[in-house]
C-alpha cells in the first residue's frame, strides 16, 4: 500500500460574482502518493485552481472549502496564514506556467535562488551560493556561474523554466506542483525539462502534481491521470491506459488531436454533453 | 503558377556589432492552392519569414514574388488585398476597445469596400460566429472565438494567400480542432493558399501538403507530408524533431 503524501477531500473553490457564486472547482477528491499525478483538462476546467487551492494561494474574495487537505496527516485548512508560509516552498512548492512572469526582472538569478534558499534555512551566503550553483547544475544549465550573475531577460524560455525548477527544488519539498511547466516551451526543450523533473522526482522520492492541457504529454510522463471538466473530475485512469479511456469527454479530447500516423480529412470536434458538468465528481483517492 | 516564391531571403535585425541574422538564404516556392508549413524551434526564424513577407521586418534582402509581382521595400495596396496574416495570440492581436464590428468594418473600409454592413454579416457567418457576436468586445469572447474574429479580419479583403503564424498554439486541443477544421474548409471553399508556421509537427502534418524544416535561420530540408508521416526525414535535425514529437 502506497503511503499518501496528500489527501484532498471534497475541495471547492468559489468566486462570488455579480451573477452569483461561480464554482471553479466543485467537490474534487484525490490522493497523492510518491507518484506523478497528472491533471488534464481544457482552460477553465479548474485544474490550475486545484493546484493553487492546495497551497491556499486563492485570495479573497475567492473562497476555498474542503473537508480536508491533509499533508501527511496534518490538515492544511486548519493552519494559520503564518504556518502556511512554512509549508509553501518548504514542503509543497509550485512551478508556474510562464517563467517570464514568475522571475523578478530586476534581481539577478543568483540573488533570487539564494533568497529562496535562505528564507527556508539558516544557511550563510556562501553556503547558499554553493548550493545554488549545485542546483543549477542539477537542472543541466551550462556555465552556472554566468547564469547566477545574469538577469531573467537574458535567459531563454527553456532556461528560465529550468531556473524556476531549480529554485523550487532547492528547499527539498515533498510535493512539487507543476502548473503547465512546459507549455511555453518548444518540443525539444520540453523533453529536457521533463527529463530533469522526472529524474529529480525519482531521486528524491517526491510527489508530483503535473497540471497540463496536453494529453499525450501526460500519458507519456505521469503514472496516474485525473481528467477535469467544468470543475469536476470526470475520469481517473492510469496514464498508460489513457488512450483506452472511457469517458466521452476524454475520448473527445483524444480524438480532436491531429496525428501524424493516422491522417484524417477532418478533425473530430468535441460535442459537449451538459450532463458531464452535472454528474458527480469521480474520486481520485486510493 | 506559383502563388509565392521566396528566393535567397536574408532577414536581419540591428546593425554592426548587434546584428542578428534571423533568416539566412531561405528559398521555397508555393504553388497556388497549396498549403505549405514551416516548422522549427523558437528562434529558428520561421515567424520572421512571414514578417518579412508582410513588411513587418524592415531589413531583408533577396527576392519575394507574390502572384507574379516582385515585392519591393514599399508594398502597393494590391499587395494587402492578396496577402493577409493571422497572428499567434488572439488575445494580443485584437484591439481591446474596438468591437468586432469596428475591427471588421475598419478593415473593409480601408480596402475600399462599399457594402460594409452586409460584408461584416457574411464574414461572421463564414467563420462560424454569427450575428450575435457582431457588437461584442474582445474581452467578451473566448480564445477560439477571438481567433475566429482574427481569421474573419484576414479574410475581409478577400486575399488569395493567408499567412498563419501559429494560429492554434494558444488554444485548447478541442478548440484547436475547430479552428483547424475552419481553416481547412475556408481553403477548400475559396481556393486559398496557406503558409503556416507551427512548432507542432502533427498540426502541420494535418494541414499542409509540404513543409520546410528550419534551424538557426536556415531551411535545412523541404519535404512533403507523406515523407513526414513515413518518418523519412533526411536531415538529422528533422529526424530529431520528428522523434521528439511522436
Amino acid at each position: 500500500m502506497m503511503t499518501n503524501l496528500l489527501d484532498v477531500e471534497n475541495l471547492w473553490v468559489k468566486f462570488p460574482t455579480r451573477q452569483g457564486v461561480f464554482d471553479a472547482v466543485r467537490g474534487v477528491s484525490f490522493t497523492l502518493g510518491r507518484e506523478r499525478l497528472g491533471i488534464v483538462g481544457e482552460s477553465g476546467s479548474g485544474k490550475s485552481m486545484t493546484g493553487r487551492a492546495i497551497l491556499r494561494l486563492i485570495r479573497p474574495p475567492g473562497i476555498v472549502e474542503a473537508d480536508q487537505i491533509e499533508l501527511e496527516g496534518v490538515d492544511l485548512m486548519q493552519k494559520s496564514e503564518k504556518d502556511m508560509r512554512a509549508v509553501r516552498g518548504q514542503r509543497i512548492s509550485m512551478v508556474m506556467q510562464d517563467p517570464k512572469f514568475s522571475l523578478n526582472p530586476v534581481m539577478t538569478i543568483g540573488d533570487q535562488i539564494m533568497e529562496a534558499y535562505r528564507l527556508h534555512s539558516k544557511a550563510s551566503k556562501s553556503e547558499a551560493y554553493a548550493k545554488s550553483l549545485e542546483m543549477l547544475e542539477a537542472v543541466s544549465i551550462r556555465n552556472p556561474e554566468r547564469v547566477m550573475r545574469a538577469y531573467p531577460h537574458e535567459m531563454s524560455g527553456g532556461m528560465g523554466q529550468r531556473i524556476m525548477i531549480a529554485m523550487m527544488l532547492i528547499p527539498n519539498p515533498e510535493i512539487l506542483i507543476a502548473d503547465e511547466p512546459t507549455s511555453a516551451l518548444d518540443v525539444s526543450v520540453q523533453r529536457q525539462v521533463l527529463d530533469i523533473m522526472d529524474r529529480l522526482v525519482k531521486e528524491r522520492g517526491m510527489g508530483l502534481i503535473f497540471i497540463s492541457h496536453d494529453l499525450n504529454l501526460v500519458a507519456d510522463f505521469c503514472d496516474r491521470v485525473l481528467i477535469m471538466y467544468a470543475g469536476r473530475i470526470v475520469e481517473v485512469c492510469d496514464a498508460d491506459k489513457l488512450h483506452e479511456a472511457q469517458h466521452p469527454y476524454t475520448r473527445g479530447l483524444l480524438n480532436s488531436l491531429p496525428r501524424l500516423d493516422a491522417p484524417r480529412k477532418r478533425l473530430e470536434v468535441l460535442q459537449r454533453d451538459p450532463q458531464w458538468s452535472t454528474a458527480p465528481s469521480v474520486s481520485g483517492r486510493i | 503558377m506559383s502563388m509565392l516564391t521566396v528566393q535567397d531571403l536574408n532577414v536581419w535585425f540591428g546593425s554592426n556589432r548587434d546584428r542578428v541574422d534571423a533568416v539566412i538564404g531561405a528559398s521555397f516556392e508555393i504553388p497556388r492552392g497549396e498549403s505549405f508549413g514551416l516548422v522549427g524551434e523558437s528562434g529558428s526564424g520561421k515567424s520572421t519569414i512571414l514578417r518579412a513577407i508582410t513588411g513587418l521586418a524592415p531589413d531583408w534582402s533577396g527576392a519575394i514574388t507574390v502572384d507574379g509581382q516582385q515585392i519591393g521595400k514599399a508594398r502597393p495596396k494590391t499587395f494587402f488585398k492578396t496577402v493577409q496574416m493571422v497572428f499567434q495570440d488572439p488575445y494580443a492581436s485584437l484591439h481591446p476597445r474596438h468591437s468586432v464590428d469596428q475591427v471588421l468594418g475598419e478593415t473593409l473600409h480601408l480596402h475600399g469596400f462599399k457594402d460594409i454592413d452586409s460584408r461584416v454579416v457574411k464574414l461572421l457567418d463564414d467563420v462560424g460566429l454569427g450575428q450575435k457576436f457582431r457588437f461584442r468586445y474582445p474581452h467578451q469572447l473566448s480564445g477560439g472565438q477571438r481567433q475566429r474574429v482574427a481569421i474573419a479580419r484576414a479574410l475581409a479583403p478577400e486575399p488569395a494567400l493567408l499567412l498563419l503564424d501559429e494560429p492554434t498554439s494558444a488554444l485548447d486541443v478541442s478548440v484547436q480542432a475547430e479552428i483547424l477544421n475552419l481553416l481547412a474548409d475556408l481553403r477548400a471553399d475559396r481556393g486559398l493558399t496557406y503558409l503556416m508556421v507551427s512548432h507542432d509537427l502533427s498540426v502541420v502534418g494535418h494541414m499542409c501538403d509540404r513543409l520546410a524544416v528550419m534551424k538557426d535561420g536556415e531551411i535545412v530540408e523541404v519535404l512533403d507530408v507523406a515523407a513526414l508521416r513515413a518518418m523519412e526525414a533526411a536531415h538529422p535535425y528533422s529526424k530529431q524533431l520528428l522523434e521528439a514529437s511522436v
